[in-house]
């Protein structure tokens, strides 16, 4: 019997990991598809929020609020990008100022500081492209921009270095209490620990339903996206908000860490947990939302769009905690929005729990610094050519639109929880992120991970599963050497 | 038996209808120049295609570029490629060198159109 | 440092012919930077017939094509590092390279030719709504998998747009095994060779759905088919009613040609809103002082042989400008896309040249019985009939020295297409 298993890797389940990994527990993750990070954690707005948006008195505020204050150690300590561009939450026209004041208060008594309400001069003085319409806005200065699957993936790393196993390919099938702890059924096998934790997003109310009479509804809410050109990246440099909706925070125009411009999310409940699709609806109601923001959005310059599905709980909030009828059944269910600028908070809030529930004590060879991959993109030319003179992989750069170098592929790959498909190598690198979508590099890419995991074309994947490239060889491999 | 074929002579590209009985034309209409007119007489009775194609190269999946070393006709064209299909070459290989000859009966030879070293 | 005359970005058959006629006018220090492992650029995968008929009079498949190229290259002595990839080029010709035989290089040049070809407009651009499965690729792509890489995407294939690269791919596919189910191009025209469209589809009863689109993409993690619905000719918007579900594990996409100006924005250069390339003058010049660009990067071309044209001619003024011999007007008159005309090039023409130049050009639409008129100012200079403009071939005009003769103080230089009536 271990310790601690982890159900679910998206940003939750990995900071959970890495702030367990502090203590001398045996510590598992199992994460249901082919690699961590592929929820929510890669489809979101990558927004380090305010904490101005959530009801005073819920998880969500205090856990925002205490997350956000977190960002500037976790990102310097993990090497991830992030950005304080600060948050501007617009009124298009003269009727918003009541719902202005209103957000701000609630900021206010969410313990956020520097909120203030902004007039035309100043607005247009640090946004001089937005809309026409705009007239007045919340000005958040402490709201920023981050990477999220580079948050996700450095967690996790950091989570392996220091002991965590991790486990793909694991859903979890039942979770049944049993003497001592619980034994978790999963796809890659049976395991036994004394506490369990429940990170699994979307599904986190199955997973729950499965120990605890306290049950919980999680309704996929779709989120969908356009990203525009980096040829933009200074059109905007807040996080523009529009007023929120009983939905959720309404449609952004966002800059990213990596130069392009976010349009989105609308918010749509459905059904199907899987349905990330994007559709033709949703896709004009994000252009017709943001146009508000940016009057002339170059609709030639798209690199792409995408969506996400938000692990909406009927409860409204997060659930966090010791479920009360299972005990070391820990939840960290119904994490949407603001999750992942609380994920931090709640990392360091459930590790802290358990470890005092299983009485253990902090490593002293726990190292919390995690460096990326050095990226060649950000290299002066004194360091490139060391890194080429060190690892000559870092002269042939295979992803033309990014810049991103054969080094830095297979490091991706080779890493502690490393990339496994042309998606994971994708969210590691940026390969494949740029204006072709990867068109260039994809012939190298399926080579490079042929090389480094010793398969054939035929079995290399998008992202696990099904999601194969190659269906055969031109010519039937085989015993005519006519020549 | 009525036929009818887009000329590829020119941009243009007239629609020209014919009357044909087995290899004779017996009316032909609808070209507008005498490009038109060669290229349909041919078309519509026996009409040939150059024909490039990939062979399989001994010890890699990478394929060598082949092609057809004159036009062949154009309901010979998938035996043709059967055929290719069957061989490997073994390297080096020269641009034009012969790869197969008289593939399908059709006297005319399969040739290499990359350098192999 | 290294010092060089003349450096060309790209070996392939734009960067290739530049040096050849750099060579033949006497040039002795020019080099060839290309980023892939042998020279020849995408003429490596076009394994197909077309190429060459107006070079050599032959007709030849595309290696082979690039191959009388590289003969000469090396013939010559021509310098060429292959596998080395420009990342920097900044306005004082301060070219950075890198490559694992000689890791990272700068190069001073005397003048640069930007040769760097253009890549595929992908789904992502199009915002096509649906699955983000596998099994997409774009045309040129799953081109390099089948003829470079002996890779099969897949059995069952839609087509998306019915450019040359699409229709090339739908015979190229047919012929190693799989079905093409249909060609879909959302105009009521086709841009791709009438030649192509008979050899291609018609030769393989492969349909072509013209102002058709794709609409939904379908598959969870592989392509299991796409909806195509019909579209209004004018709004081009997708009509109710009118979707079918075509079965296909692959779709290719042929939906346009981008030129790729990373290294010429870096270089200050300015670019074209209507070509997506550089704005050059009468030499290929640009707005840089001794950086020239031909071939794909300047302007997607459907001819090969008038990559060669051009780059040839990009390759003897670089040098005389190397030479301090090209003569550079103050004046130069701007060249207006009239009703009818997209993308003209060279975008600027001194007001005294020596020489007959090329304007080029792609028709917006598709006019029979038309004529293409020439205005200085508001003079008209030349008019070119043809039975036929349409987009998929690109116009070629002389402009004669004599036409700037007595053109006062014009400042535009007008191609347009007017129909007869």
């Amino acid at each position: 019997m271990i310790d601690v298993v982890i159900i679910g890797g998206g940003v939750i389940g990995c900071a959970v990991a890495r702030e367990l990994s502090r203590y001398d527990l045996s510590v598992s993750l199992l994460e249901k598809t082919d690699d961590i990070c592929n929820g929510q954690s890669k489809a979101n707005t990558a927004i380090i929020h305010g904490g101005y948006d959530a009801k005073p008195g819920t998880l969500k505020a205090k856990f925002n609020v205490l997350g956000n204050k977190m960002y500037d150690e976790i990102c310097k300590e993990l090497d991830v990008p992030y950005k304080w561009n600060t948050s501007l939450v617009v009124s298009f026209g003269q009727n918003g100022h009541a719902k202005l004041e209103e957000l701000k208060e609630q900021g206010i008594k969410n313990g956020v500081l520097g909120l203030s309400i902004i007039g035309q001069d100043e607005l247009r003085k640090r946004e001089p492209n937005i809309g026409s319409t705009a007239y007045e806005a919340l000005l958040v200065t402490n709201g920023g921009i981050v990477c999220p699957y580079e948050l996700t993936q450095a967690y996790a790393e950091n989570a392996a270095v220091n002991g965590v196993e991790f486990y793909r390919n694991a859903e979890v099938t039942g979770v049944e209490k049993i003497d001592g702890g619980w034994k978790v059924t999963s796809k890659a096998g049976t395991f036994t620990a004394k506490a369990v934790v429940n990170c699994a997003g979307l599904y986190s109310d199955v997973i729950n339903n499965m120990v605890s009479e306290d049950k919980l509804k999680i309704v996929p809410r779709r989120g969908e996206y356009y990203i525009v050109d980096k040829n933009y990246a200074d059109m905007f440099h807040a996080a523009i908000f529009q007023l929120p909706t009983k939905m959720g925070k309404g449609i952004l125009v966002s800059p990213t860490v990596d130069g392009t411009v976010l349009l989105g999310p609308t918010a749509e409940d459905i059904d199907d947990k899987t349905d990330t699709r994007t559709t033709a609806f949703g896709l004009s109601k994000v252009l017709k939302y943001a146009s508000l923001t940016w009057e002339d959005i170059p609709r030639k310059k798209f690199i792409t769009t995408f969506s996400g599905l938000r692990a909406h709980c009927d409860r409204d909030d997060f659930v966090l905690g010791e479920a009360p009828d299972a005990p070391m059944f820990f939840n960290a269910a119904g994490v949407e929005s603001p999750g992942l600028t609380s994920s931090p908070a709640i990392g360091v809030y459930l590790a802290e729990m358990i470890a005092d529930k299983l009485d253990s004590k902090k490593k002293e060879n726990f190292n919390p610094i995690r460096k990326g991959i050095p990226k060649f993109r950000e290299m002066s030319d004194e360091e490139r050519a060391k890194a080429i003179s060190a690892n000559p992989d870092y002269a042939k750069i295979v992803c033309r639109c990014e810049t991103v170098t054969e080094a830095e592929i297979r490091e991706a790959i080779r890493r502690p929880v490393g990339a496994r498909s042309v998606d994971g190598i994708k969210r590691r690198t940026r390969a494949g992120m740029g204006r072709c979508q990867a068109g260039f590099c994809t012939p190298r890419t399926l080579e490079i991970l042929c090389e480094e995991l010793h398969i054939s074309p035929l079995e290399v994947t998008k992202f696990g599963g099904d999601s194969k490239y190659i269906d055969s060889y031109l010519f039937e491999k085989g015993d005519n050497e006519n020549a | 038996m009525k036929r009818e074929i887009t000329c590829i002579g020119c941009p243009m590209g007239c629609r020209i209808t014919a009357e044909v009985d087995g290899k004779d034309i017996v009316s032909i209409e609808g070209y507008t120049c005498n490009i038109g007119k060669k290229y349909a007489q041919e078309e519509l009775t026996v009409p040939t295609r150059m024909v490039t194609a990939l062979m399989k190269v001994y010890g890699t999946n990478q394929p060598i570029s082949v092609k057809t070393s004159q036009p062949i006709e154009k309901s010979k064209i998938f035996d043709c490629l059967k055929e290719i299909s069957k061989h490997t070459v073994m390297r080096p290989v020269q641009i034009g060198e012969v790869l197969l000859k008289n593939v399908c009966g059709t006297q005319v030879n399969i040739i290499a159109t990359k350098e192999l070293e | 440092m290294r010092n060089v005359d003349i450096l060309i970005i790209g070996g392939g058959p734009a960067g290739l012919a530049a040096a050849i006629s750099a060579y033949e006018a006497g040039s002795r220090n020019i080099l060839i930077l290309e980023r892939d492992e042998n020279l020849g650029g995408i003429l490596k995968q076009c394994i197909h017939n077309g190429f060459g008929l107006h070079t050599f009079k032959e007709e030849l498949t595309g290696p082979e094509y690039a191959q009388r190229y590289i003969d000469k290259v090396i013939e010559y002595g021509i310098p060429t590092q292959c596998d080395t990839m420009v990342i920097d080029v900044t306005p004082d010709k301060v070219v950075t390279a890198v490559s694992r035989g000689a890791g990272l290089e700068h190069f001073k040049a005397k003048s640069i030719i930007l040769a760097m070809g253009c890549r595929e407009r992908p789904r992502g651009a199009l915002g096509t709504p649906g699955w983000r499965c596998s099994g997409i690729y774009t045309a040129g792509t799953a081109q390099k998998l089948v003829n470079l890489k002996g890779l099969m995407p897949g059995k069952k294939v839609v087509i998306l747009g019915s450019g040359d690269i699409g229709l090339i791919m739908a015979r190229r596919m047919t012929f190693m095994g799989a079905k093409v189910q249909a060609c879909v191009e959302l105009m009521p025209f086709s841009a791709g060779l009438k030649r192509n469209i008979v050899q291609c589809l018609d030769d393989y009863d492969i349909p072509l759905l013209l102002s058709h689109t794709v609409i939904d993409i379908h598959g969870k993690e592989h392509l299991e088919g796409v909806t195509v619905a019909e579209v209004d000719p004018k709004t081009l918007k997708p009509i109710e009613g009118t979707e079918q579900y075509y079965e296909c594990d692959t779709l290719l996409l042929s939906v346009g040609l981008i030129p790729e100006n990373e290294l010429t924005n870096m270089a200050g250069v300015k670019i074209s809103q209507a070509t997506n390339g550089a704005e050059v003058n009468e030499n290929l010049q640009t707005s840089v002082d001794g950086v020239f660009s031909c071939g794909n990067v300047l302007h997607v071309h459907d001819l090969v042989d008038y990559v060669s044209e051009e780059s040839a001619k990009a390759g003897i003024n670089a040098f005389k400008y190397v030479k301090g011999e090209l003569k550079e007007n103050e004046k130069t008159l701007e060249v207006v896309n009239g009703f009818g005309v997209s993308g003209a090039v060279p975008q600027r023409i001194s007001q005294k040249i020596d020489e007959p130049i090329s304007i080029m050009f792609r028709p917006r639409g598709v006019f029979k019985k038309a004529q293409v008129c020439i205005d200085v100012g508001d003079k008209q200079v030349a008019t070119k009939k043809a039975r036929i403009f349409t987009p998929g071939e690109m116009v070629t005009l002389k402009f004669k020295p004599e036409y700037l003769e007595n053109s006062g103080n014009a400042d535009k230089i007008t191609v347009r297409v007017e129909v007869q009536q």
